[in-house]
């Protein structure tokens, strides 16, 4: 795990941006070394990003917290394994968390099938909620007016998906949609919301 | 189901909205499929950011993850490169063979066989004793289970157990037979053993063998699992039984 020579521990990657996303992939990578301040200083950089992410999912403060706490230690086991070349510091730990978060709510599913279908009926998808809190910040409004890009049943797909934890399929029967249809949708805006806000590739 | 359907995949992948089986085969096609990969990675970075409602936890929680780390190793490195051969076109055997290959060190490469750390993360919820095994078991089926292991249509299911091990089922439905892997998964109780079960097409659990007394499995089911929905482990009496006698404890489900 020697750096790559020439790119010493700590020196700014070539072409990332500076400041702190740049920070997050420098801490990652000595946390992923055992240094357990450069997590502490993670944690405190993204702790309310990753609860805020997986308190909307998963709904119960309780289990909230035992995901973030789960998610955090995966991050500390998982650190050698983000690749900067492949994405952002960001994306890798929300990408974690979100699928923790989805786990919990599809295990707590199964113990309840009956519980949940009943939800599922019952449930109005929350555009309110987004809406306020994609106002919190700057970049948020800039997630705001890429929402604004998407078709309403983009939107609504995705929240439903990302949100819900719902799968596609399972969308598709909220929407009333055909099977299969769902997917499309979901992938076509967040293609659309990708180059709006002009992340990726 | 075409490579085409599979791309279609990419954006219900990146917001985790695949079902475990969907999940997997899914996971198998992105190992060879560097134009998915991508395109995932592209949309993970637009999904990151609608979660943007940010929520400080209870300073308990910081307390927690601080004092877990100091028991958990972070993971070395991945060093095996990432395969980036395309698709093979139907035909090409030499591709075919590394799309093969590269399924095989996409196995060794997952978290599940390097899951030493989670041991530390086993306080919860079990009263079994763990003793050092000293070896894996001798596996006498190796060719058998590296057949089903590589076999084109290999399909992994994952499950995680509380305590934070895991198993893997691969089955491979022209091979008609399935494989358990365990990485560090609690013994059976003093007098019990785990025993495997095929579920046959009319929804039967079918004995498929008993796991051996280790932490640690490679094991070829007993059985035909050409047409089996799910492959399930009950703890039975250390002999086995013919019909599970307790609840499972875990449950596969396996794509059609």
């Amino acid at each position: 795990m020697d750096p790559v020579p020439g790119n010493p521990a700590g020196a700014p990657h070539q072409g990332a941006p500076a400041g702190a996303v740049a920070d997050l992939a420098a801490l990652l990578k000595r946390s992923a070394r055992g240094d357990q301040a450069a997590f502490a200083t993670l944690y405190d950089a993204t702790a309310a990003r990753v609860h805020g992410l997986v308190l909307r999912v998963v709904r119960d403060r309780a289990q909230s917290e035992e995901v973030t706490q789960e998610v955090f230690l995966e991050v500390w086991r998982q650190a050698s394994r983000y690749d900067d070349a492949r994405g952002s510091a960001l994306a890798w730990l929300m990408t974690i968390a979100h699928r923790k978060a989805v786990d919990r709510v599809r295990s707590a599913e199964a113990a309840s099938r009956r519980d949940v279908a009943y939800e599922q009926h019952n449930q109005v998808p929350d555009h309110d909620v987004t809406a306020e809190a994609a106002h919190a910040s700057l970049e948020a409004r800039r997630v705001r007016a890429a929402l604004d890009h998407l078709t309403d049943v983009q939107r609504e797909a995705i929240e439903l998906a990302y949100f819900g934890g719902y799968t596609h399929t399972e969308v598709a029967a909220l929407l009333d949609l055909p099977v299969g249809t769902a997917k499309t949708r979901i992938r076509d805006g967040l293609i659309r919301l990708r180059d709006s806000i002009g992340v990726g590739r | 189901m075409t490579d085409h359907d599979q791309h279609a995949l990419t954006g219900a992948y990146a917001v985790d909205a695949l079902d475990a089986d969907e999940r997997a085969r899914f996971e198998a096609h992105l190992a060879t499929c560097a134009d998915c990969r991508e395109e995932v990675a592209s949309l993970q970075e637009a999904a990151a950011l609608l979660g943007t409602d940010p929520v400080e936890p209870p300073s308990s929680v910081r307390d927690s993850v601080l004092a877990g780390i100091a028991s958990i190793r972070p993971l070395p490195p991945e060093i095996t490169p990432v395969t980036t051969e395309p698709t093979p076109a139907p035909g090409d055997e030499l591709a075919a063979r590394r799309t093969r290959r590269s399924l095989v060190q996409r196995l060794a490469r997952t978290p599940l066989l390097v899951a030493a750390a989670v041991v530390l993360l086993l306080a919860v919820g079990t009263a079994l004793v763990r003793p050092w095994a000293d070896e894996a078991p001798q596996q006498p089926n190796l060719s058998a289970i590296d057949r089903v292991l590589t076999a084109a249509d290999a399909t992994r299911v994952e499950k995680e157990f509380p305590d934070g091990s895991r198993a893997v089922v691969t089955v491979s439905r022209s091979e008609g037979r399935a494989v358990i892997q365990t990485e560090d998964m609690a013994l059976a109780p003093a007098g019990k053993a785990y025993e495997l079960w095929l579920q046959n097409s009319e929804g039967a659990m079918v004995p498929a063998g008993l796991m051996p007394h280790e932490a640690d499995n490679k094991v070829l089911l007993d059985g035909d699992a050409s047409e089996a929905k799910a492959v399930g482990i009950t703890v039975e009496p250390e002999d086995g039984s013919s019909v599970p006698t307790t609840e499972p404890i875990v449950i596969f489900e396996l794509a059609a």
